[in-house]
Parts: C-alpha cells; sequence; structure tokens
C-alpha cells in the first residue's frame, strides 16, 4: 500500500544541526510520489526527559507534539531513536493516562525515515555519483529499541559506486546515549574517540548513521582528532548521490 | 564496600589508566568472539534463551512454594537449612557453624553470594582463615582486592601483573611469567590448604526444589575440592537461585557457560545431594544450605522488578558493555558491576545513594540484547532513574525519592516549558542558529561535552525555516 500523503517529524537534532538531512529525507519522500506535510510547531519527543525518569514533564511536550499530528496517516522520522521513543515508549509513557488510546494511535502510525523508504515505498535508487567509500555505524537505539532490521544497509547496497566498509566494532555503542554524554563526558568521551578511530581505520571518506545524536557525537570526536573523515546523515547521502544536479 | 568516591571519579580514574583499558579491551573482544562463536544460528540462540527465560520466570512465579519445597527436599537428603534475611544473619549463621565445631580453617570455592556478605572480611575479624581457592579469586584475596567481574575476578590484571604478585606474596615462589607454571604454584598452595581446612563453602548455581540437589558449575576442580574434602560444607545463595527439577537446569547450564565464557559445557558440574551416606568413601559428614535474602524478597515483590531476579550470573551483559569495558569492575564500587550491577545495586543499597551508578548508562541495550535470560536492563535503569526522583505511593524501592536535587528538578521544568510551548522552542532555536558560533563554550553542559570533542555548532537555518522557504505544507 503506497500512501499518498505522509506527515515528516524533524526531531530537534536535525532541526538545529543537520536541517540538510531533514530536507533530503523529505525530498527522498516527494520524490517516490508522497506528498509530505510538515506541521508547524515540531520541538522533541521528550525522549530526554522519558529516559531520565521526568515523566510527567515529558508527557507533557509529547502531548504537545503528538496533537500537531490529527490525520491518519504515516509520520515518518529522520532518526531511530525519536521513532522508537514515539513508537515504543509513548504508549508506555502515557499508560493510565485518558488519552492514552489516542497516543496508541500515534504511535502506530510512526516509521523511521528508512524504514519507511525500504517496507513501505520499496523505493529503487540509482547511484549517480562518484566511486566512494564509506562505512556504517548502527545507532543502538534504532538497532535494539526500534528494531531497524537493516533497511539503511538495504539502501546503500542499492548503490552501485558506494563501497560500504565494514566498520570494527559496528554494533557498539558511540557514547552520545542523550544525558549520558553530559553526565559521564569522561566514558562518553572515550567511546566516541574509539568510534572514531574505527571509522578512520577504515579509511572510508564518510561515516553514516540514522540518527543525529551518533552524528553530532562521532563528528565531534573526528573534530578533536582532526580526522578528514566527515559524518553524515544517511538521507542526505543517499539525496546527494541520487539526484540529478 | 561502599562507595567513598562516586562512580564518576572512578570510572575517570580508570580511564586515565592506559593499562587497565588495554587488560579489559582484549578481555572483553575475546569473550564477545568466544560467544558468538557458541552461537552461530540466531534462531537456535533465540529458541534457548526462551526457554531460559521461561524457565527462570516460572521458577520466580512459584518462588515460596519452591523455597519451601527446597527446604523440604534438603532436609530429606540430610542437608540443614538456614535462612538469612540480612548480610549480617549470614555471617553470624555461618560463624555460628563453624565454632561449634571448632573449625578455624575454611577454604572457599567461588561465591558472589559470600562476596555480598563481605564474609571472608567478617570471619577474619572472628579469628577464621578464610582462603579463596578459585584462581582468579585467589589472585585477588592476594592483593587485597575485590572481584572486577562476577566470572573472571581477576580479569583486570594481566600475566605479568600476576607474576609480579605471586613471586612477592607466595612463600618461595621464583618469579616466572610462564601460566602453567603460575597455575602449577597456586595449586601447590591450594592443595596443602584443601587437606588441611575444616570447613569448605561455596556458592551454588541452581538448587532444584524437587530432589534438593544443589549445582555448583565450574572449571578448575576447587569447587570439587571445596565442596567435599573437609569434612563439613556450607552452600550459600541468593534466595532466587531455586529452579523446579532437574530438568529445568541442563537449558540454564547450556545458556550459562555459552554465555559466560563461550565453552559448550564446563570443566565440572558438581550436583550435591547431601553429607556422606553410609558406607560412601568420601565427601563432608555434614552439609549446610545458607539462603540468603537481603532486598531481594524486596525486588520479587515488583511485577517488573522481579525480572531481575531472573539473572543466572553469566556476566555476559558485562562482557558486552561498553561501559564496563571502558572502566573496568573496580569503578562500580559495588559487588556486581557492569549492567547486572547496575540495577542490582540500587535495589539492594537505595536508588538515591546510587544515582550516579543508574545514568551511567548510555542505555543502548547491548546488554539485554545478549542476556540468557532477556532480563530488560534498559527498562528497569530508566525505571531506577523514576524511582530515585519521584516517591511513587505504589512503590518499595528503597530509598525512593531521595536522589531528586533542586536543580535538577528546575532542569527539566524550564525544558518541558520550552518545549511544550511553539513559539519558546521557535525563538530558543532561532537564537541557537544566529547566534551559533557565539555559544560559550564554557557552559556547563557545553564543557563537559567538549572535554574529548569539538563543540557541536547548530546550522545556520533550522530545518523549520529551511521548510517554510521551500514552502512545504504545513497540514
Ligand atoms: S543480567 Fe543476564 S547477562 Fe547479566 S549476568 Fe545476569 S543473566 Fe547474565
Amino acid at each position: 500500500m503506497h500512501p499518498e500523503r505522509v506527515y515528516f517529524y524533524g526531531t530537534c537534532l536535525v532541526d538545529l544541526f543537520y536541517p540538510e538531512a531533514g530536507m533530503a529525507g523529505i525530498r527522498l519522500l516527494r520524490r517516490a510520489g508522497v506528498e509530505v506535510l510538515f506541521p508547524d510547531g515540531q520541538t522533541c519527543c521528550g525522549q530526554p526527559a522519558f529516559n531520565c525518569g521526568y515523566w510527567e514533564e515529558a508527557r507533557g511536550v509529547a502531548r504537545s507534539q503528538v496533537a500537531l499530528f490529527p490525520l491518519d496517516i504515516p509520520v515518518v522520522l529522520p532518526s531511530g531513536s525519536c521513532a522508537g521513543m514515539m513508537r515504543n515508549h509513548y504508549p508506555e509513557l502515557f499508560h493510565g493516562e485518558p488519552d492514552e488510546a489516542r497516543v496508541r494511535a500515534f504511535s502506530g502510525r510512526v516509521f523511521e525515515l528508512t524504514q519507511f523508504l525500504v517496507d513501505v515505498l520499496e523505493v529503487k535508487l540509482e547511484d549517480l555519483g562518484e566511486p566512494v567509500k564509506v562505512t556504517w555505524h548502527s545507532s543502538c537505539h534504532a538497532l535494539r529499541d526500534l528494531g531497524l532490521a537493516g533497511q539503511p544497509q538495504a539502501l546503500l547496497g542499492q548503490l552501485a559506486n558506494v563501497e560500504v566498509a565494514p566498520l570494527a566494532r559496528e554494533r557498539e555503542c558511540c557514547g552520545f546515549g542523550g544525558t549520558f554524554s553530559v553526565r559521564h563526558p569522561e566514558i562518553s568521551g572515550a567511546m566516541a574517540c574509539d568510534k572514531a578511530a574505527d571509522a578512520v581505520a577504515t579509511g572510508a571518506s564518510r561515516v553514516l548513521s540514522t540518527d543525529g545524536g551518533c552524528l553530532l557525537n562521532v563528528q565531534g570526536a573526528l573534530e578533536a582528532k582532526g580526522a578528514a573523515l566527515r559524518a553524515q546523515h544517511i538521507a542526505e547521502f543517499l539525496w546527494e548521490r541520487t539526484h540529478a544536479r | 564496600m561502599h562507595a567513598e568516591t562516586g562512580f564518576r571519579e572512578s570510572a575517570a580514574q580508570a580511564l586515565g589508566d592506559p593499562q587497565i583499558r588495554a587488560n579489559f579491551r582484549r578481555a572483553m573482544d575475546g569473550l564477545m568472539a568466544k560467544r558468538a562463536a557458541q552461537f552461530p544460528d540466531p534462531a537456535d540462540l533465540q529458541a534457548l534463551r526462551s526457554l531460559g527465560t521461561a524457565i527462570r520466570a516460572r521458577s520466580l512465579l512459584k518462588l515460596p512454594e519452591l523455597l519451601e519445597q527446597l527446604e523440604a527436599s534438603c532436609l530429606r537428603n540430610g542437608i540443614q537449612v538456614h535462612w538469612a534475611r540480612t548480610c549480617e544473619e549470614g555471617n553470624e549463621l555461618i560463624l555460628g557453624l563453624l565454632r561449634a565445631r571448632g573449625a578455624t580453617r575454611l577454604v572457599k570455592g567461588k561465591s558472589m553470594v559470600s562476596e555480598e556478605m563481605g564474609l571472608n572480611h567478617f570471619l577474619e575479624e572472628h579469628g577464621v582463615e578464610a582462603l579463596e581457592s578459585d584462581l582468579g579469586e585467589y589472585i585477588i584475596q592476594l592483593d587485597q582486592e575485590t572481584p572486577s567481574h562476577i566470572i573472571m575476578p581477576a580479569i583486570h590484571k594481566n600475566k605479568t601483573q600476576i607474576a609480579r604478585q605471586f613471586s612477592q606474596k607466595i612463600k618461595d615462589a621464583k618469579y616466572t611469567e610462564d601460566v602453567d607454571e603460575l597455575t602449577a604454584l597456586a595449586r601447590k598452595v591450594l592443595r596443602r590448604k584443601f587437606l588441611e581446612a575444616d570447613a569448605g563453602l561455596s556458592g551454588v548455581n541452581f538448587a532444584v526444589a524437587d530432589t534438593g540437589t544443589l549445582c555448583l558449575v565450574e572449571n578448575e576442580g576447587n569447587g570439587r575440592m571445596s565442596t567435599h574434602v573437609p569434612a563439613l560444607h556450607i552452600a550459600v545463595m541468593g534466595l532466587e537461585k531455586v529452579v523446579e527439577t532437574l530438568e529445568d537446569v541442563a537449558p540454564l547450564y547450556a545458556l550459562l557457560t555459552r554465555s559466560a565464557t563461550g565453552q559448550a559445557v564446563s570443566t565440572y558440574l558438581n550436583l550435591v545431594r547431601g553429607p556422606r551416606g553410609p558406607g560412601e568413601l568420601d565427601g563432608p559428614r555434614e552439609v549446610h544450605l545458607v539462603i540468603l535474602d537481603n532486598g531481594r524478597s524486596r525486588i520479587y515483590a515488583d511485577p517488573q522488578l522481579r525480572a531481575t531476579l531472573r539473572c543466572i550470573r553469566c556476566g555476559a551483559c558485562m562482557n558486552h558493555c561498553p561501559v564496563y569495558t571502558r572502566v573496568g569492575g573496580h569503578a562500580y564500587q559495588a559487588v556486581y558491576p557492569g549492567p547486572i550491577g547496575k540495577i542490582l545495586t540500587p535495589q539492594m543499597e537505595g536508588v538515591g545513594v546510587r544515582h550516579e551508578l543508574l545514568h551511567g548508562s548510555s542505555l543502548c541495550g547491548a546488554c539485554s540484547e545478549v542476556c540468557p535470560v532477556e532480563i530488560p536492563i534498559p527498562e528497569i535503569i530508566v525505571r531506577l532513574r523514576r524511582e530515585a526522583t519521584h516517591r511513587d505511593p505504589g512503590s518499595s524501592v528503597e530509598g525512593r525519592g531521595t536522589g531528586r536535587t533542586a536543580t535538577e528538578d528546575l532542569a527539566w521544568r524550564v525544558w518541558a516549558a520550552v518545549l511544550s510551548r511553539p513559539g519558546a522552542y521557535r525563538f530558543a532555536a532561532w537564537c541557537a542558529t544566529r547566534f551559533r558560533n557565539l555559544i560559550p563554550g564554557g557552559l556547563p553542559l557545553l564543557k563537559a561535552w567538549t572535554l574529548a570533542r569539538g563543540k557541536p555548532v547548530p546550522a545556520r537555518r533550522s530545518l523549520q525555516e529551511r521548510v517554510r522557504e521551500e514552502g512545504i505544507p504545513h497540514g
């Protein structure tokens, strides 16, 4: 079933740090023949407060966001972590609340971008770029919380001129973990540095991911190392490779 | 055992020690590879995990009943059963047993519950020598250290460190870095101790309610020696260790050895069914089982937290934990380190005092992904973080509500106020993007972040601004 219209949810990190990735996500969806609606008033999915145990505060923010998506159409996010929050944790967060049913219905419509492109839209990509070597880092939340199962890799696999170099300890956390990175900066920093070193060792020119948090963290560590390698959101990369200039 | 410095400081200290970091990274990479090799087929692994989870969940569901049954079966087998509500009670009980028999020399097989009780220290204060006979435990006992891993207590040390230590602390020992020679050296010391000991103490991996059998998994034979050579054998276990029948043991055992050390089977599996019978030539004359609560019945009472007690102490969660790999077991300053320790310790000692520990997780989920009995560790961490800052009337978590600070409270309130008002968010976003280069790197949170990373700089224009310019419909 190919939906006609979807909502796009930008997420706070994409909004502030990776707007290009957001635009690329919207363009990929539009090119696949879907009309994209971007409701005004988007802020944050509420995950930081939820993970820290401040559920009342998380609920307040979540409630304000759910209200922005009244139509019964899919909600697509360029972030596995926020998608996991909205899809799997909203029902828990609103358990026993008067609006539980409404929130559950919303959660059932939430998709991560690559998941939506592969599973629902079954997009076929044509690579228009020069040969390039990239490497792939999975976001822990996309992988284990949301349960992303190879969709990003499937998309990259469609690109004829893109070589994906295996990243050592690919499934190991980069150390972002939201508030973890500021509460335990030493441990988090050590994890980010190791991830950056593993990425550099692949010889790739970019390390790709689905999540703004990982990108911010790994990019920060790469900069501290003075590495030429750059972290990039997969949506931005996919768009870059597949649109005629 | 209590923390003098916080998790954060001790973690930072460990991070600054390249030797520790290298030792752990090497050891954990090896253990992860070994486990993976034992589970080549994901479907088989999942089938076995589901079985293991079901067995542990069923055992816990019937826990009170099974404990009664265990007591009756043990008594039938001639094993005397004792109950200890607290660690102090457990220590006194054991001391009483030893004193009544004039025992002053105790050899110990590996037992995390006895670590939990601080038994060695207690006994030594009361004139009983307690000698660890597991090689790893022996190594750390020589240095008066605590275990840094629940399966491999001395994993933080490398060969050279152990060689140096043995040559200094064992009488007449020559310096050697040959692993076989080092092992032989320890064995020589320990063999004599086994023969001289008045009593042996061991842990219990599974206690079978139906038959009154105590199962002990081990690799060195020291478990067999401490349970069979001395005339008096004392087994200690947490009250959650009970399973229903012997059939339950097989899948749990298969999960335990593979998850822990990547072995298909361990070298030894001891099944203790009671003291030496008439006409038998070996085995202890007396067997006692001490069953410890220490907060477990409180954990048991909460349906969500109860999953914590499914744990079979395989250590896979720590082997796969990126935080544990970086800082090692001692940084946690707890008997049980790593992910399982992160949920068990605060439940035993109180969520308020262990607030920092609860936040030392990126919630990456590697632990629950490998846990053979599928304990949802990240979920429980989030639950406990909530308990630390809220005083839910229905909850019985120790120390709930005591981790709350005014600053943090205020921070979350401001956060929620900004993010549930689109206008406020838009203004904040506008400021962040317009003054992107002016944001001072010295801001408290940013400063911490930039210890090891470049400063994150917001984009020139936010996505919402871009979307508006491109005329994407709002809906
Ligand atoms: S929590 Fe799971 S993985 Fe960790 S020690 Fe217990 S059983 Fe093993």
